[in-house]
């Protein structure tokens, strides 16, 4: 029980740790923050509604008042799930152009975080497994050398070769002309669309699966209850499978969540490239529109959501391993 | 006659103090370290790949052909004598551009690298030499909030606020973001070290903690510190490429990243000029590759077991 508890106190304390690093961000720099952006917004010659620009003070840092007292609007308005209006998208909310590309990002990356997962792991147990076979040798040098590459460098040579010179998938965007929501037309443009995009995640992202699958495999291969396993006749296979990677498997569930950060930045940049319409497109359009409510809003959410996937894998390893629960307490 | 078995055995005696010595000072004689990193193969191809580049580099207004910045070419040339790999949709020579674009990379590598170095050895080594009071627990707080917050949102969120984005804020930024992996690996490092009985040894004479810390534990970490580096300078030309594909980059000067995202923005796929998107990132790439084929060495040094068949 101490365990759960202790690994929930340290996702309330980083919680809110981020949410006052994105609070002080916006401060770090020199000059007035909010009053260059009510300055920019006036400017967009729309009427403001003053209970927006109150709330969008608020989120900003309201000019008037001192730092705790704007911490504690901050908070306030955080709670309230009030994030401020968009520029670049005026006069949306921040949250409601962030629900348009959410569930594009969220299932781009669930989908390929999974498989990559489910390849890695096979592929590294296997190449631990024939230790210093072809196989082996193949898998780790192509994953040190598929390491090296740039997410959006692959994800510009895929477009090139299979949206224009094959022609085989859509070029950019996530749908043609179908209404989004569940139905046929939509679903496979949309299946289409993301494609070559979770393709290109997936040549970079299981590569971290494999070398530390196959690391922790080749230790739990020399570890005498595998030798006695062997010595008891049991199949290859069994011993294989049953004794080495299961145990192996561990590690790699709480490195599933810290994985997600790597590949969550791999996604923004592959999106960029793709045109695709998640969240990584929507950050690269607010760096270049200056639409820091938007911007800032991301980089809390993408934080939180990592946050959130780590007390799931630190809880879930809790329950898969007893040894972690007693360690330490 | 009688000296005869002592004139033999002292000559006996000689030779096998002679040998015993040779063979001490044979087993005594460590390795030096440029030999160990030598010694593997995949080590001195990532020496010699990285000296090219560091040659390139410094020599850039010698081995370009032309200014980077310079406009006045044909656009859309392909490749010629005079523009190798042919120009962009804005007139500039891309060869030009590749080659000090090597300049940013290897900058950024260098200093965010050892930036991000200094800050996890400093962090790591105190919290692991202060294991279990307030100052480790804080420290080890601050470390495990920083490795799990995904650095990609949070560098481009840092960056995107400043007006000017010069390379040192790409370095500052990349290096604040990137050292907390370093700084757990040497806690735990130092925790295994700070029992040892050289430790106790200086602690009894007197020695303060920041020289025990410091002149005493931190040769003993040096291996482990430079591959560290080499890590973190291989995450630093990375996360520089990012933010430059991105429209992040320095908007002085022509980095690999920032060639991709004019070559993306301008849609140099759309018309076929498949060098300026392919050249960039290759580079790059064989780049990182000599740097992690610089690490196997550096793990010789670290691990003696992986030394025998290199």
């Amino acid at each position: 029980m101490r365990y759960f508890a202790r690994k929930f106190g340290f996702f309330v304390a980083t919680l809110w740790a981020v949410v006052t690093l994105n609070f002080l961000i916006p401060r770090l720099q020199p000059g007035d923050p909010a009053e260059i952006m009510v300055k920019k917004l006036a400017g967009k010659d729309a009427q403001l509604d003053p209970a927006q620009v109150r709330a969008m003070r608020a989120m900003l840092g309201a000019p008037d008042g001192s730092l705790v007292q704007q911490y504690g609007t901050y908070l306030g308005e955080l709670v309230r799930g009030n994030f401020g209006l968009s520029y670049s998208y005026y006069p949306f909310k921040v949250t409601e152009v962030i629900g348009q590309a959410f569930w594009w990002t969220v299932i781009l990356v669930t989908v390929t975080q999974a498989l990559s997962f489910v390849v890695g792991v096979v592929l590294g147990a296997y190449a631990a497994w024939r230790r210093n076979s072809r196989f082996d040798s193949v898998v780790t040098l192509g994953s040190t050398f598929l390491g090296t590459l740039q997410p959006f460098w692959i994800a510009l040579l895929l477009l090139y070769v299979f949206g224009y010179s094959l022609g085989w998938f859509p070029t950019s965007g996530g749908y043609e002309e179908s209404t989004p929501g569940l139905n046929f037309p939509f679903v496979q443009e949309a299946v289409s669309h993301s494609f070559l995009p979770a393709l290109a995640l997936l040549i970079v992202t299981p590569i971290g699966w494999i070398l530390g699958m196959r690391n922790t495999m080749i230790m739990n291969l020399g570890e005498d209850y595998i030798r006695l396993a062997k010595a008891k006749g049991l199949p290859d296979r069994v011993v294989a499978l049953k004794y080495a990677a299961r145990n192996a498997l561990l590690p790699s569930v709480t490195g599933f969540a810290l994985a997600l950060g790597g590949v969550l930045g791999g996604a923004i940049l592959v999106e960029q490239a793709f045109d695709y319409p998640g969240l990584g497109r929507l950050m690269g359009e607010a760096v270049e529109n200056k639409d820091y409510p938007l911007l800032q809003t991301l980089m809390l959410l993408t934080t939180v959501g990592v946050l959130v996937a780590n007390l799931v894998a630190d809880l879930l390893y809790g329950v898969l391993d007893p040894r972690a629960r007693r360690a330490q307490s | 006659m009688t000296t005869t078995p002592a004139k033999d055995f002292m000559a006996e005696g000689d030779s096998a103090q002679a040998l015993t010595l040779e063979q001490v000072s044979d087993a005594g004689r460590p390795d030096r370290w440029w030999e160990v990193v030598w010694s593997s193969r995949k080590a001195r191809v990532g020496v010699v790949i990285v000296s090219v580049y560091v040659i390139v580099a410094v020599f850039a207004p010698l081995v370009a052909p032309h200014d980077p910045l310079d406009s006045t070419f044909t656009p859309l040339a392909g490749a010629s004598g005079d523009n190798w790999l042919g120009t962009t949709t804005d007139g500039r020579d891309i060869a030009s551009q590749l080659i000090y674009g090597s300049r940013i990379s290897l900058l950024v590598g260098l200093f965010g690298g050892l930036l991000a170095t200094i800050i996890s050895l400093v962090i790591g080594m105190v919290s692991g030499y202060a294991e279990g009071t307030i100052v480790d627990d804080i420290l080890s707080f601050v470390t495990n909030v920083a490795l799990v917050i995904p650095a990609l949102p949070l560098i481009i969120t840092l960056v995107a606020y400043s007006e000017v984005r010069g390379v040192w804020l790409i370095v500052f930024v990349i290096a604040i973001t990137s050292w907390a992996g370093g700084a757990r690996a040497k806690r735990a490092q130092i925790i295994t070290l700070r029992n040892r009985d050289f430790v106790t040894a200086a602690k009894f004479s007197g020695e303060s903690t920041t020289r025990i810390i410091f002149r005493e534990i931190m040769p003993n970490m040096s291996s482990l510190v430079a591959a560290a580096f080499v890590g973190a300078a291989t995450g630093a030309i990375g996360a520089e490429a990012g933010l430059a594909v991105l429209g992040l980059g320095d908007s002085q000067s022509v980095s690999w990243g920032t060639m991709l995202y004019q070559a993306n923005a301008q849609g140099a796929i759309t018309q076929g000029l498949w060098l300026w998107v392919f050249v960039p990132g290759l580079v790059l790439a064989i780049l990182i590759t000599g740097m992690s084929f610089i690490n196997f060495g550096v793990d010789l040094l670290s691990n003696p077991h992986l030394r025998e068949d290199a």
